[in-house]
């Protein structure tokens, strides 16, 4: 089933000293990507990437890359099984990762 | 800004470094071996040291039997994951019984240098900040090999052979 | 649940002596040391990279992954107990073993990993070069030592190969990974020709005993099965030869395309006899040099950690009845051992819905009581993520089984269809396209009928969820390569593929299958190697008599072209 692309994005990166998965918000990060900045436009999510970049050098996170997500009943989803999973947790470990935080 | 530690100090580079069309300057001088190969009559009949710079895919049995005419053989790094000459090193030592000094240039690891000290390096072309201390500290983080080199430090499997204080 | 304090029971194997445990400490000492330059940004993330990589640690899809070494898959009591011991401090309570016989976590935090490692190596363990391109861990015959089918134990050349290759100043920036394994039967438990470089212990004509070496070995987007490079390398020559593999490999290789840079693709282009020229050349001149040498005694005094333990005598050499469940764990996951009245018990981690090679910390301790009361206190890993007990006495077999009953341990199935081989795939790993657990899961509860498996018989399935194919894919009786179409994930079918002594890289069928249509075209695949196999034939034999045309159309329920 072919997405339609809504031309939204987000970031996410990895904190360096626990290799969290972590999802920019303004000039910060948070663990959830409920919570996380969604970009409108191919502007502003390079922008997003770019003052990422540049805090590389804080040695707080690594890895930042942009992902495309789609907004679906009124929920941001990735459109990638494989973000979706990272923002989720293993599917085959349940208990494990950011899907046990909302048990 | 670079420097150069050899023989557990930083030295003064004598060897300047030429480019493939730049005239010769007086002196010791570094060339790379296309450099060499084309103006190999000339650079050898002058009386100043000559150094060849090797790219990592240019093995030193390429220079022939004058390797040991070389006061100086650079090899390269481009990256540090490319780890072709750490065998260069190694087969200049033991192969072709070069004697001269074989620098590390480009771009290498504080983490690699004691590998590259064990096969046979013996000069290091260094970032400003990379101090003598580092340098001796990345040669003392792991005491005892398990296998040989041609450093010919006694190995592990020797160590064990010897009679050790109880 | 066990009553009784079990006494841990050392094994014989190899044990650190001070150069050995000072080797690993600094070693430990020196990664915190990265670690600490890391944070504190003296090292970039493209520095530190290949550093924290010979230090076994990945940063996966979620988290970091750290890769425990296991040399030739062989553990004691007391390293299970420390492995369950980390799985409950740093980790989600469980662990995974894997297709190269080593265990990972996946959910390290980078700031623990230098007191992980100290208490790895307090049980003489450790993460060195399980990743990143070098020499990794070397692998063997879980069988090593208790099977009657080898020329001799294995295992003293591989932690020779161990050492010899660890930290070896020229051998730590490859062009790529480099795995080497040690067999010493006719029959390939340690998928040998599928490495880098492989031993087999083997006897010359002339009744010595030698080492036949091969390489060019490998999975991956290009695989190949090993090519030998010498039929018969005396013992004192054998590092000198293999070093002189690693050199040709370090100088020649490419270095200008990552998906081209394995010895196997070396050989393969330049052939393997100008490839054994210039490994002769190598060593010739070494073994002129001297210096790798292996002296007999060496030899002997490393034998002499992996001595065959004091087996009982005058045992019974019958196996007990203890009822039907039982007798079909045996007819699968027993083996014949050297000595009477003992066997070799197969503890297969792939019970049907299980996530195939996971143990959790509860698990890993009542498999460490179990080595300790039945199997003179060791356990092997095997590449296909199973554990074997090497020594067990085969009156002591229904207590075992009772035992794995309770762990959900005990499925019958070694070696049939629902023994599985799974890579992490997708739910876990940086590098995956698909899942590949939950078809393992699903694939093995639709055939989980007992009386079907046995029906079906020695049929491997190997998944992996993407092209670097560390679920063995391609040495598959049936493969399954997961890959991305347009976001979703697709499954390719790759047929009649071998890892053990009769090595073939599988035929991929065509194009892939969904999600929800790869276990139905497993089942028509196996439904007509049921339909057209003749006397006593395994799936791969029927595959390679009849060949992939009538496959191809029925897991595509096409007409077959007349």
């Amino acid at each position: 089933m072919a997405h339609q692309n809504q031309g939204l994005q987000m970031l996410t990166s990895n904190r360096l000293r626990d290799g969290d998965v972590l999802y920019r918000k303004g000039d910060g990060w948070v663990l959830m990507l409920a919570d996380g900045e969604v970009y409108g436009d191919q502007t502003s999510a390079e922008a997003a990437l770019a003052a990422a970049t540049a805090e590389l050098a804080r040695n707080e996170f690594v890895a930042p890359y942009l992902f495309e997500v789609r907004e679906v009943s009124g929920k941001i989803v990735p459109v990638k099984e494989r973000e979706i999973i990272r923002a989720a947790g293993p599917t085959v470990h349940p208990h494990t990762g950011k899907q046990a935080a909302h048990a | 800004m670079s420097k150069l530690i050899k023989s557990g100090g930083y030295q003064q580079d004598v060897f300047a470094p030429v480019g493939d069309d730049a005239p010769l300057p007086e002196g010791a001088v570094l060339v790379s071996l296309a450099r060499f190969k084309k103006d190999r009559d000339t650079l050898l009949a002058r009386n100043t040291p000559v150094g060849v710079r090797l790219q990592s895919s240019e093995n030193p049995e390429s220079l022939g039997a004058d390797v040991n005419h070389f006061a100086l053989i650079a090899l390269e790094f481009p990256k540090f994951r490319d780890g072709r000459a750490f065998s260069w090193a190694r087969m200049l030592r033991t192969r072709l019984a070069y004697t001269g000094e074989i620098r590390a240039v480009g771009d290498f690891l504080y983490d690699q240098v004691n590998y590259q000290h064990r096969v046979g390096f013996d000069a290091w072309e260094v970032p400003d900040h990379f101090t003598l201390e580092m340098f001796n500290r990345a040669l003392s983080e792991m005491t005892n090999v398990y296998q040989p080199s041609t450093d010919g430090r006694k190995t592990i499997r020797e160590l064990r052979a010897s009679p050790r204080p109880s | 649940m066990l009553n009784t304090l079990v006494k841990a029971v050392a094994p014989n194997m190899y044990r650190y002596d001070e150069f050995d445990a000072q080797f690993v400490g600094e070693r430990v000492n020196q990664f915190a040391g990265q670690v600490a330059r890391r944070l504190s940004g003296e090292l970039t993330e493209d520095q530190f990279k290949p550093l924290r990589l010979m230090n076994g640690l990945y940063l996966q899809l979620h988290a970091y992954m750290l890769r425990i070494a296991v040399p030739y898959g062989t553990l004691s009591s007391k390293q299970m107990r420390k492995l369950a011991h980390i799985a409950r401090t740093y980790d989600k309570n469980f662990g995974h073993f894997t297709t190269r016989t080593n265990l990972q976590f996946n959910w390290i935090k980078l700031v623990d990993v230098p007191k992980i490692l100290r208490e790895l190596a307090d049980v003489e363990m450790h993460c060195i070069q399980t990743s990143g391109n070098c020499v990794r861990n070397v692998t063997s015959d879980q069988f090593a030592g208790a099977t009657d089918e080898e020329l001799e134990d294995p295992r003293p050349l591989a932690e020779i190969i161990r050492q010899w290759s660890s930290l070896h100043p020229e051998f730590v920036f490859l062009a790529r990974k480099f795995k080497i394994a040690v067999g010493a039967t006719e029959k390939d438990r340690a998928a040998l020709q599928w490495h880098d470089m492989a031993v087999q212990i083997v006897k010359n004509d002339k009744g010595r005993t030698g080492y036949k070496v091969m390489a060019g070995g490998g999975m991956g987007r290009t695989p190949y099965v090993a090519h030998v490079m010498s039929e018969f390398v005396e013992r004192e020559d054998i590092l000198a030869y293999l070093e002189a593999v690693l050199r040709v490999y370090n100088q020649d290789s490419r270095r200008d395309n990552i998906h081209k840079q394995r010895i196997k693709i070396l050989i393969n282009t330049i052939g393997p006899e100008e490839m054994r020229r210039r490994v002769q050349r190598e060593f010739e001149e070494l073994k002129r040099m001297g210096t790798l040498q292996l002296p007999r005694e060496e030899l002997d005094r490393i034998a002499a950690y992996f001595a065959a333990p004091k087996f009982e005598t005058g045992l019974s050499d019958s196996i007990p009845d203890a009822g039907p469940d039982f007798a079909n764990w045996v007819k699968t996951n027993i083996h014949k051992h050297k000595a009477p009245g003992y066997a070799i018990a197969t503890i297969t981690l792939k019970t049907p819905g299980q996530v195939p090679g996971d143990a959790t910390a509860e698990q890993m301790e009542v498999i460490a009581d179990l080595m300790d009361q039945f199997s003179l206190g060791e356990v092997r890993v095997t590449h296909e993520q199973n554990l074997v007990l090497p020594h067990v006495r085969k009156q002591d077999l229904p207590a075992i089984y009772a035992r794995l009953k309770e762990l959900d341990f005990a499925s019958p199935n070694a070696g049939l269809i629902t023994d599985i081989i799974a890579c992490p795939g997708l739910d876990y790993c940086d590098l995956a396209n698909a899942r590949s657990i939950p078809i393992a899961q699903k694939l093995a509860k639709r055939f989980e009928d007992l009386d079907r498996q046995h029906q079906i018989g020695e049929l491997k399935i190997k998944i992996s969820g993407c092209i670097n194919a560390c679920g063995h894919h391609h040495a598959g009786h049936i493969g399954i390569l997961g890959v991305d179409k347009k976001g979703v994930e697709f499954y390719q079918l790759v047929l009649g593929g071998s890892g053990a002594e009769d090595a073939s890289v599988g035929t991929i069928m065509g194009p892939g299958f969904g999600e929800h249509e790869i276990g139905d075209a497993v089942e028509r695949v196996v439904d007509l190697y049921l339909a057209e196999r003749k006397d006593g034939e395994r799936f791969l034999d029927t595959y390679r008599r009849i060949g992939m045309e009538k496959f191809k159309a029925a897991a595509y329920q096409e007409a077959v072209a007349a």
